[in-house]
């Protein structure tokens, strides 16, 4: 893969002497959305919180828009585009609506502010009316909403979104992956980390399946959809 | 009696300004480091150890040495954070505040060191000067030290309100994974913090300096005083402090107008004592 925005070679990471990452590979290219698959505690956040700088990999290279960042300061991560919206979501309950939005373009600074802001309002109309209230009084579907809002102002070249339809009503997460294809169509790359195995991989060109810290299936989309072990592993079938 | 009464609200709100600018550092600091900074108290001393040299010994007026010293009390604490109280700490809290107390013990002694245990003071042209507001007699350093406290509150609002790094800093507070998340670098904003917080006193030293004898002891009962507006007004809270502040300035002179010099002291506590059992998280804490 050629254009390849992000590229994962061998990484090892882990939490002190427990060692969760076991020699990961994987490629997102640009403009392509690929879901990560697998069961919990594989290691699916681990990787995430290894790509976007929060942990330190022990072992192997990440390369994001041809740049090596293994290893580099968080802040350069995210201001080079790469940005992680987390699991759990981790808007900042204490400020408002809008003071979170903001801090989303805290490295690039106030030249694109209110264009992005416009725009991010636009895709989320719910956030717009509630600009002024605190972040942690809204509920879980709308805090998602700002947690990925909050990314979205970083104007990321690779977005990764970990587990964001978790804890949401089916509606709610229908919205969610409609939002998911809407980015899609915008170009953005995107890192999608998903429980909902047959919604993401409708979403998805490609997919990687991920068990005890490694990857053990890897493919397109519409291939992983049909193939018998992996609806025999998370579908049940 | 009644004829002092006014005069006294007025006296304890003056000096309740100043009391809250010594409370906002101490409460920045508890509500974005979750720690009581036990140095607050010692770095107010040295402050105002600082103000009385620059007015003793180069014959600098307090005020004009306000923007001075309180940009020299920002990099102390600043630096003291980033060399000391973070390395030292590695994160966790209870390290932290051994940290602050061992700062504390340092400039306390050091001071003992320097100026031994004898008071000092300076004498100013406002220091003993009054206004004539009405009824009022005012004393002018203490008018002067009001405004300037309630406009270096606001301005220390304004900041955190409005610019990014005030953002970041209320970020990192509640949820310094989510603020590394958009690129903000945590460690920088505890500095910051701890920066900002000490300013508050450099700026405190020298609106206090005239009215108050200076002594290695002397930030003691000041910072007796912030940690209980703190809590008062709600650990971590902004208007708290300020409302805590003018409280406690307000209680402190009617417990000495009524109950005299002796028992009077006893109403601050008791004024503490009654709101945290009405409200156990203060006049502005969230409500549990
Ligand atoms: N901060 C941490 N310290 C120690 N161990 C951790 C930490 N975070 C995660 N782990 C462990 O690392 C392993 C992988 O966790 P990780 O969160 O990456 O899994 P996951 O695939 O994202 O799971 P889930 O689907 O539940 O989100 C688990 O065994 C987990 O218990
Ligand atoms: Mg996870």
């Amino acid at each position: 893969m050629a254009d390849a925005v992000l590229r994962v070679r061998d990484l090892h990471a882990g939490y002190g002497d427990f060692r969760v990452l076991q020699g990961v590979s994987m490629e997102v290219a640009a403009g392509e959305v690929v879901a990560l698959l697998g069961a919990n505690g594989v290691g699916k956040t681990t990787l995430n919180r290894a790509l976007s700088g929060l942990l330190r990999p022990s072992q192997g290279a990440i390369t994001f828009c041809g740049r090596p960042i293994a290893g580099i300061d968080h802040a350069a991560i995210v201001r080079a585009g790469l940005v992680h919206v987390p699991e759990g979501r981790r808007i900042f309950p204490n400020l408002s609506v809008r003071d979170n939005l903001l801090l989303g373009c805290y490295v690039r600074g106030g030249a694109t502010r209110a264009q992005s802001l416009a725009r991010v309002l636009e895709s989320f109309p719910r956030l717009a009316a509630r600009l002024r209230q605190a972040a942690g009084s809204l509920s879980g579907g709308e805090q998602q909403m700002l947690a990925i809002g909050r990314g979205l102002m970083a104007r990321p070249v690779l977005l990764i979104l970990d587990e964001p339809s978790l804890g949401l009503s089916p509606k709610l997460v229908e919205e969610m992956f409609a939002l998911i294809l809407r980015l899609r169509a915008e170009g953005l790359s995107i890192l999608l980390v998903e429980q909902n195995v047959v919604q993401s991989l409708a979403v998805a060109a490609r997919a990687y399946v991920m068990e005890h810290g490694r990857i053990v299936m890897q493919g397109a989309a519409d291939v992983l959809a049909g193939d018998a072990r992996l609806r025999a592993a998370y579908l049940g079938l | 009696m009644t004829a002092l009464l006014l005069p006294a609200i007025v006296g304890g709100l003056l000096t309740g300004g100043v009391y809250a600018l010594v409370a906002l550092g101490l409460t920045l600091i508890y509500g974005v480091l979750h720690i009581v900074n036990f140095a607050h108290g010692a770095l107010l001393m040295a402050a105002m150890f600082g103000a009385w040299l620059l007015a003793a010994k180069l014959g600098l007026d307090p005020l004009l040495a306000l923007p001075l010293l309180t940009a020299a009390m920002f990099a102390v604490g600043w630096a003291l954070y980033r060399f000391v109280i973070g390395p030292v700490s590695r994160g966790q809290d209870r390290a932290i505040l051994l940290a602050t107390l061992g700062v504390a013990v340092v400039i306390d002694n050091g001071a003992l060191m320097l100026f031994t245990g004898d008071s000092r003071t300076i004498e100013t042209p406002y220091a003993l000067a009054m206004l004539q507001a009405g009824p009022l007699l005012l004393p002018e350093a203490k008018l002067i030290a009001f405004v300037c406290a309630l406009l270096l509150a606001a301005l220390l609002w304004a900041f955190m309100a409005l610019t990014d790094t005030g953002r970041a800093i209320r970020a990192v507070a509640r949820e310094p994974e989510g603020a590394m998340l958009v690129g903000i670098r945590p460690q920088r904003m505890f500095a910051l913090a701890y920066g900002i917080g000490t300013a508050c006193l450099g700026a405190a030293a020298c609106l206090l300096l005239p009215s108050f004898y200076v002594s290695p002891q002397v930030g003691e009962s000041f910072v007796l005083i912030a940690f209980t507006i703190v809590v008062l007004g709600g650990m971590g809270s902004f208007p708290g402090a300020l409302v805590g502040g003018l409280l406690v300035g307000v209680t402190e002179n009617l417990g000495g107008l009524y109950l005299g010099e002796s028992l009077g002291p006893i109403c601050v506590p008791l004024l503490f004592i009654a709101v945290l059992l009405l409200r156990p998280t203060g006049l502005f804490g969230a409500a549990r």
